[in-house]
């Protein structure tokens, strides 16, 4: 395991409920394991959870963030760890921090790690970018 | 699900304009900083071009864990654009008592030109993650 990309600094993004009823409506995944703890809990969810695409959106304003919005030419993870945002006034942060970057040919490749707590939530996070 | 999804293409979905007042929603909802089309914008339209594949074939949405996500673009997204997007499975395979559906979605623009290649893998039954 390596240690943050130097002048990258990990970007930390809080999320409660309501940013959970947020993007549903803004990306219209109206699944209620996102939502409702009784649906969650009868799927053996340990709550109610963060929508991986929104974790991975969150990976994609991360990498703008770091590369002054460079063009995305992919972008991708695998989902493989629950957000479980409780429903307090706090919510739970999901920091997404650069492990490593590559260049080639115009291109720059950026390796991530994305945890949740002491959890990683994505599988090998990955975006290349146009810089 | 049989071996017989494998290769169809599905029905395409769409044609869906990409707004600003849409854009600036999504753009909120992910944090995204400041101008431009966020680059997992197109799972508004994916996630149509997924239910009508999961009704298709009769399977259960409840049953369903989205297992990987992954987009290629040839452009960026821009106001403006109309897309289209064609799903096709790619691969099928089972693991524990689950379906694993690996998906193809190629999303096009009004003239037809690739946009974004969308691959996603849904997991489907072998009870709950």
């Amino acid at each position: 395991m390596s240690g943050p990309v130097e002048g990258l600094e990990p970007q930390r993004f809080t999320l409660t409920r309501a940013d959970l009823v947020r993007y549903a409506g803004a990306s219209g995944d109206l699944n209620p394991i996102h939502w409702s703890d009784r649906v969650a809990g009868a799927v053996g969810l340990p709550g109610v959870i963060a929508h991986g695409m929104l974790t991975l959106g969150l990976v994609g304003s991360a990498v703008a963030t770091w590369t002054g919005r460079a063009e995305v030419v992919e972008l991708g993870a695998k989902f493989t760890a629950p957000v479980v945002v409780p429903d307090d006034d706090e919510g739970v942060v999901v920091e997404v921090a650069a492990t490593k970057v590559t260049r080639d040919n115009g291109l720059m490749t950026i390796a991530m790690e994305v945890r949740c707590g002491d959890a990683k939530v994505l599988g090998m996070p990955k975006a290349v970018v146009r810089a | 699900m049989d071996a017989s999804v494998v290769d169809r293409a599905f029905a395409p979905v769409g044609p869906y304009v990409v707004s600003a007042a849409k854009v600036a929603e999504f753009a909120a909802a992910t944090r995204w900083p400041g101008e431009g089309v966020p680059p997992t914008f197109p799972i508004l339209l994916l996630n149509d071009a997924m239910l009508a594949f999961l009704a298709d074939v009769g399977a259960s949405l409840e049953r369903i864990v989205h297992g990987e996500q992954r987009f290629a673009y040839r452009r960026p997204l821009a106001v403006g654009d109309e897309l289209t997007a064609t799903l096709r499975v790619a691969s099928l395979r089972t693991l524990g008592g689950a379906d694993v559906v690996g998906t193809v979605s190629t999303i096009t623009d009004a003239a037809g030109e690739v946009v974004c290649e969308a691959k996603a893998t849904l997991v489907h039954g072998g009870g709950a993650a």
